[in-house]
């Protein structure tokens, strides 16, 4: 089971049609997945869930920025994570990084500089923020662009982030994380 | 939330109105009528109609020539969205793109400018299921514009409906065709839907066809009761 978490803030109506609706069109090809919004979230309520996926959010919206407190079971939670858009700069603030400006929007080239388990060599991907992240020492980079970090994996856990949209251009990257911590409940 | 909303008439930002309209507050429409037919950004068959399809709603128009030049238009998008911030206080813009990033990236580089939210409503989802939700939706909407084969002037001013939308899905699967259109395969053009005080009455019409390119012009229309 998957848990998808809306990262919208409530401000804005549209937010879960448009950047949480598209990752639950795809991971539900491969499990039942759960939508909750991130208020809704907490250590308690991961019982269940194999995987969590960060949705992204729209431009103006940097609700979760000021709010990594309530993403604190990001640290415990010992599940795999993969966090779009805003959900990677969010897993990146809890984690000690931080945010700066660096507008892209539109289809942008990116390297992979580190094997990973999402993706390899270099890809064409769908941008759309307004900040980047500076990610801890707590992880690898694993991609970037010309101007920025693009895909980041903590040293120790199996948190990964995302400042792209694989939900727009690049589904397999999504489907490859689902993949690769599917739980196996035949008996 | 104000929004002012990106409509060309057709089922996509009619459709995008809609669901706009259900969460917020569509205060305006704004249409960029393009001279250049061959436009990757605006639509182009029948876009007159959109002045009677916002009488039809009872929405201001804010209506704006272009000539349609790549990435020049963005500036006359840029000076119309600007026009709705100031006249009609819209906090955000609603566009009906469905897949295009190339649309969508560059209608987001504007809003993000003018500092105001961009809504997608129909972002993403399957085509199929859009054109079916304006047919279970009421939506009386008639083929405008034809572009690619095996489509052709047989197409022009036809009415979606079930069994049209099935041809569609049919062509799409054996000749990599959009259902939807949404590679500019198809224009269409909304003569009532459930926000339409009032509904089109087509006078006059007439096709222009070449092949696989044709367009369903109306010529003369009123609005009647519904």
């Amino acid at each position: 089971m998957i848990l998808v978490v809306d990262m919208n803030s409530t401000e804005n109506p549209f937010g879960f049609h448009e950047f949480v609706l598209p990752i639950v069109s795809i991971a539900e090809e491969l499990e039942k997945c759960t939508v909750k919004h991130y208020l809704e979230v907490n250590e308690t309520s991961l019982n269940g869930y194999d995987n969590i996926i960060l949705s992204g959010s729209a431009l103006k919206d940097t609700v979760t920025f000021d709010q990594t407190k309530r993403f604190m079971w990001l640290k415990d939670c010992g599940k795999p994570v993969l966090g779009i858009c805003a959900g990677m700069q969010t897993i990146g603030l809890v984690f000690g990084g931080r945010v700066e400006k660096c507008r892209e929007i539109g289809m942008i080239d990116i390297a992979t500089f580190k094997e990973n388990i999402l993706f390899s060599s270099t890809l064409k991907v769908y941008a759309l923020h307004n900040y980047a992240l500076l990610p801890s020492a707590e992880f690898n980079v694993l991609a970037e662009s010309a101007n920025c970090v693009y895909a980041i994996k903590h040293k120790q856990k199996e948190v990964y982030g995302v400042l792209f949209h694989p939900e727009v251009r690049n589904i397999e990257i999504v489907k490859k994380f689902i993949r690769a911590f599917q739980v196996d409940r035949r008996i | 939330m104000r929004l002012g909303v990106l409509f060309s008439g057709g089922k996509d930002s009619t459709l995008a109105l809609h669901k706009a309209a259900e969460k917020a507050e569509a205060v305006c429409l704004i249409t960029l009528v393009s001279e250049n037919k061959e436009s990757y950004m605006f639509h182009t068959p029948n876009i007159d109609v959109t002045a009677l399809q916002a009488e039809a709603l009872g929405l201001p128009l804010i209506r704006k020539v272009t000539e349609g030049k790549p990435e020049e238009e963005l500036k006359d998008l840029d000076a119309a969205i600007t026009q709705a911030i100031n006249g009609f206080k819209i906090e955000g813009v609603v566009s009906g793109t469905v897949e295009s990033v190339y649309q969508a990236a560059r209608i987001q580089q504007i809003c993000n400018r003018l500092g105001v939210w961009c809504v997608n409503p129909l972002w993403k989802r399957n085509q199929k299921a859009l054109l079916e939700e304006t047919v279970a939706e009421g939506f009386k909407t008639v083929i405008s514009g034809v572009f690619a084969y095996p489509l052709d002037k047989k197409w022009l001013g036809k009415q979606i409906d079930e069994a049209l939308i099935q041809k569609l899905v049919s062509l799409s699967e054996e000749y990599g065709l959009s259902p939807s259109g949404e590679g500019g395969e198809i224009e269409t053009t909304v003569l009532d839907a459930p926000l339409f005080k009032k509904k089109i009455e087509i006078l006059d019409s007439e096709v222009e066809a070449q092949g696989n390119s044709g367009v369903f012009r109306i010529k003369q229309a009123r609005l009647t009761e519904k």
